[in-house]
């Protein structure tokens, strides 16, 4: 179903390792839409393939184990998956781009701040030099760097971990792409910065129209900043919604659990509540649901097949037998 | 490359903490690459039964076989398998003699050297300050010392023997393992699980032998592996030169040199007693490589 | 950054002091230097002359004093053999080895940094595979084998090259590759790790993220970063070179610095041994010293240590 609305369609997505100790299915089957000026969340515990299947967007999935093996990734209609080397090279940075987690190892520690956020400018736009450096000022004063006309001769050591994230903002958002993918944009920062940080996303986001996806572990970010929101599990997505709807409605299983364990202010508990089990080894999945050892609801059908997708309610959906 | 790596903290814990007491070596001895390994017990096992298994004696000479090529060239015979030397003498009884000799000069020197070096990086990183200031100066000017001119300086000096080399070798040797091993020291010395044996008042000793030392013993064990190849090579160019293990004893270097003059007509005697160094030294890179590996997954520059 | 060099300085200082104690000691090792140095048929009294001239009858430390003092002026002695100043002769021969060096190293810059290089972008492939054996193999050969066989090939069975001495460039091939061989290797090793543990890191990611083309990723981002590590070790082991001029010299009878150690032991020209043990410790101490100050101008997270 191609919306006019949707920029990004990732449809059937399916990424597999191939290890020595087997075939890892990282993403396996995912399928998402994300609408212009959206932000999508993708929250799930480590390991479930949220990072992978950002990396399988843009194709940079790590060689030689890596492969995508399946599925499209629509953007605005156009599969990129089909394309040339040459061509997606010429869609990162300046279509599509992405924020890494931690911002003390995604500057080069070489080159000055000025020369990496000059660089997807002078590859993706045909500007002078002066007009360079100006744009490079710009970026950096967007993302609120103070005296950038200094700034922006230093080195990324001398700079803090808030500070070089926002650099690597001012990196990535300079050509002003459609998506911008964040993988744990906060994580590696200290609690007061990650406020700071979120809230400057969306102020950029509001100027530029940018559209988002958020991945995330914690719904706290999800709730600050992301209209829908999908569930990753061993793989797949076992549920997606609007926000509200994802927090005040959830479905599947998995989802109720996570949301569960938050501590919450107003219970008194004794014990915090957590998911039973480990997380699954992605080479030697169960057969039938991936959840169904950890599942408090589990039922015979469970262990046999995968649960289909059904629509819950509107924009609502999740893959659980219960629901069926 | 390319393994799914668990992220978040699971990992990090796992590389990051060591243990108290000693870590178990057996299970990590899975998927021991063979071959290597293989050629190492065979050469072990000539060293140690040479004088049983070689067909002649490694010493006696028959001039009136001098030269015989090996058996499946023209000329050559099933007696000498491998031809003979100028004296007449059978290249691999000499070799296999000479396995002896590489083994047990090459073990002497990794494990007096090992010892020193790690005793010193022991002292130096745990114990600090004017210590080791003091120890990393020397370690320092050893390593600066250009090895084997020094080595041969001291052998012509003090007369080439077996026992001589083995302790220049060491004497040069140890620098290298006490200042990468003092490098771990350091590492385990900020462990959580050391500051609690403090706390419990353990005394210095008994920490820097009993927790301590078992955490570095992985990287010493890689070293010393790495380093057997080195030191045979080493050995070997000092007998080359005249001033390692003296003749009559067949050390592989020796015979190499003995081969070069008679190299126009007989290319075989320095030929197999420098593959036979190339096999040895082969496998120890390659099992030092696998134990690298295998013991100390972060442990990629060296 | 001027503190930090001034105490690399004054650490080299000690090192190099540190090591012309045992140079000194080198001659009193064996026993009494007079007896070492004179002829064979020489009478008591002309050994105890020549004590008095070697200046061997004053006490240990003020013999090592002249020593020193004599070798920062540039005396280091008169060479038994050769009857001439030592520092003389060492500089007669020391451009020869300077020629083979700088040969070796050129063949292992060329050969080995791109095939380490190529080994890690093409990770896994045959490419991979060859240069790690390459690799492995050449650290597993010593420096007098590989010469010999060398000279096997070329100048018994085909017949393309001169064994041994000095003269046209093709006498300068056999020995630069064998003399270089083994560093080759270990440098093929060390950038093909170096890289591949740059191509890991998140700001290679990043790179590419930003649509950098993958030939720029590799040369512009991956190389300056993986070629911190491999430089250093290059410079810290040009010893292993100097060592190896040691063996490769003797064994083609080239006419530089290793031979004339080896020569200056089996004649028992101690003053030569020691002059070439001083200066070579010197050399490399001071390479050290300078490749250690590059260093910090490369990489500019020591600048502001």
């Amino acid at each position: 179903m191609i919306s006019k609305d949707n920029i990004l369609e990732v449809q059937n997505l399916k990424t597999y390792f191939y290890t020595s100790r087997g075939v890892v299915k990282a993403v396996d089957g995912v399928s998402f839409e994300l609408k212009k000026g959206e932000t999508l969340g993708l929250v799930g515990e480590s390991g479930c393939g949220k990072s992978i299947t950002c990396l399988s967007i843009i194709r940079l999935v790590p060689r030689p184990a890596g492969h995508i093996v399946g599925g499209k990734v629509l953007l605005e209609g156009e599969d990129l998956l089909l394309k040339s080397e040459k061509e997606v090279t010429r869609i990162r940075g300046r279509r599509i781009t992405m924020i890494l987690q931690d911002p003390m190892v995604s500057l080069n520690p070489l080159f000055t701040i000025g020369e990496q956020v000059a660089e997807p400018i002078r590859i993706h736009q045909k500007l002078g030099k002066l007009a360079v450096w100006e744009k490079v000022i710009e970026m950096l004063r967007l993302v609120r760097i103070p005296s950038p006309e200094v700034r922006m001769r230093e080195y990324p050591h001398q700079m803090s971990g808030g500070m070089r994230q926002r650099i690597a903002g001012a990196m990535t958002l300079s050509c002003q792409p459609d998506i911008l993918i964040a993988d744990e944009p906060t994580t590696a920062l200290d609690l007061t910065i990650q406020a700071q940080f979120l809230s400057l996303l969306k102020e950029i986001q509001e100027k530029a129209n940018l559209s988002m996806i958020v991945v995330t572990h914690d719904f706290g970010i999800i709730a600050r900043v992301c209209e829908r929101v999908a569930v990753m599990y061993a793989g797949k997505i076992v549920e997606s919604a609007s926000t509200r709807e994802l927090f005040n409605h959830p479905q599947h299983p998995y989802t109720i659990a996570l949301l569960n364990s938050l501590p919450k202010m107003e219970v008194k508990a004794d014990r915090l509540y957590s998911i039973e089990g480990q997380p699954p080894e992605l080479h030697a999945l169960p057969p039938g649901c991936s959840f169904s050892p950890r599942c408090p609801y589990v039922m015979k059908v469970c262990l046999k097949d995968y649960p289909p997708q059904k629509e819950i309610t509107s924009g609502h959906y999740a893959s659980c037998w219960l629901r069926t | 490359m390319g393994n799914l790596q668990p992220i978040g903290e699971v990992a990090e814990t796992a590389q990051a903490s060591g243990r108290s007491g000693w870590t178990p070596l057996r299970g990590a001895l899975r998927g021991i690459p063979r071959t290597p390994v293989a050629i190492l017990l065979l050469f072990l096992f000539c060293g140690i039964f040479g004088s049983f298994i070689t067909p002649h004696d490694p010493m006696k000479t028959d001039l009136g076989a001098a030269k015989t090529p090996p058996s499946w060239q023209k000329g050559g015979s099933t007696k000498y398998l491998l031809g003979t030397d100028a004296f007449g003498r059978d290249i691999l009884s000499r070799i296999i003699r000479g396995a002896g000799i590489s083994l047990q000069v090459g073990f002497a020197v990794v494990v007096f050297a090992g010892t020193l070096g790690a005793m010193i990086a022991l002292l130096s990183g745990y114990l600090g300050g004017w210590v080791d200031a003091v120890l990393m100066r020397i370690t320092d000017m050893f390593l600066s010392m250009p090895y084997l001119m020094i080595a041969i300086a001291l052998a012509a000096v003090l007369g080439p023997s077996k026992h001589n080399i083995i302790l220049i070798m060491a004497i040069l040797g140890w620098a290298g393992y006490a200042r990468v091993l003092r490098g771990e020291v350091l590492r385990i010395k900020g462990s959580d699980f050391i500051k609690l044996a403090i706390v419990a008042r353990a005394g210095k000793a008994r920490i820097m032998l009993r927790h301590i030392f078992p955490n570095i013993v992985n990287t010493l064990v890689v070293l010393a592996t790495l380093q057997l190849g080195i030191v045979i090579i080493m050995e070997s160019s000092l007998s080359f030169l005249g001033l390692g293990v003296p003749p009559p004893e067949p050390a592989w270097g020796s015979m190499v040199a003995d081969g070069r003059v008679i190299m126009f007509s007989s290319w075989w005697v320095s030929t197999w007693p420098g593959i036979a160094i190339l096999l040895v030294v082969l496998s120890c890179n390659l099992l030092g490589d696998w134990l690298r590996l295998r013991l100390d997954p972060k442990f990629r520059q060296l | 950054m001027v503190r930090y060099i001034l105490k690399r300085i004054l650490q080299a200082g000690i090192c190099l002091l540190g090591i012309s104690v045992i140079v000194f000691f080198l001659s009193h090792l064996s026993g009494d230097p007079a007896l070492l140095m004179a002829p064979p048929e020489a009478k008591p009294e002309d050994i105890q002359a020549l004590r008095v001239t070697l200046g061997l009858d004053k006490p240990l430390h003020v013999q090592f004093w002249m020593f020193i003092s004599k070798a920062v002026q540039g005396d280091f002695g008169q060479s038994i053999r050769w009857g001439k100043p030592c520092l003389e002769v060492w500089l007669i021969r020391f451009p020869n080895t300077l020629l083979l060096g700088g040969a070796a190293m050129a063949f292992t810059l060329v050969v080995g940094i791109p095939t380490g290089i190529l080994s890690a972008v093409k990770a896994g492939r045959w490419f991979d595979n060859f240069g790690k054996a390459f690799a492995l193999a050449g650290q597993s050969m010593p420096v007098f084998w590989v010469g010999i066989m060398l000279m096997l090939l070329f100048s018994v069975i085909l017949r393309w090259l001169p064994t041994s001495g000095m003269g046209s460039w093709q006498h300068l091939i056999m020995p630069a590759f064998a003399l270089g061989w083994y560093f080759t290797a270990a440098i093929t090793r060390l950038s093909r790790s170096a890289m591949l543990d740059i191509l890991d890191s998140e700001y290679i990611k990043m790179a590419r993220i930003k649509g950098v083309p993958e030939v720029l990723v590799i040369l512009k981002h991956g190389f300056r970063n993986a070629m911190i590590p491999v430089v250093t070790l290059a410079a810290l082991n040009i010893v292993t070179l100097l060592n190896g001029t040691v063996i490769t010299e003797t064994v083609f009878n080239w006419p530089g610095i290793g031979r004339l150690i080896v020569d200056s032991i089996f004649a028992r020209d101690y003053p030569m041994v020691q002059t070439c043990v001083l200066i070579a410790s010197g050399l490399f101490i001071s390479t050290n010293l300078i490749v250690d100050i590059l260093y910090a101008y490369i990489d500019p997270r020591i600048k502001y240590q």
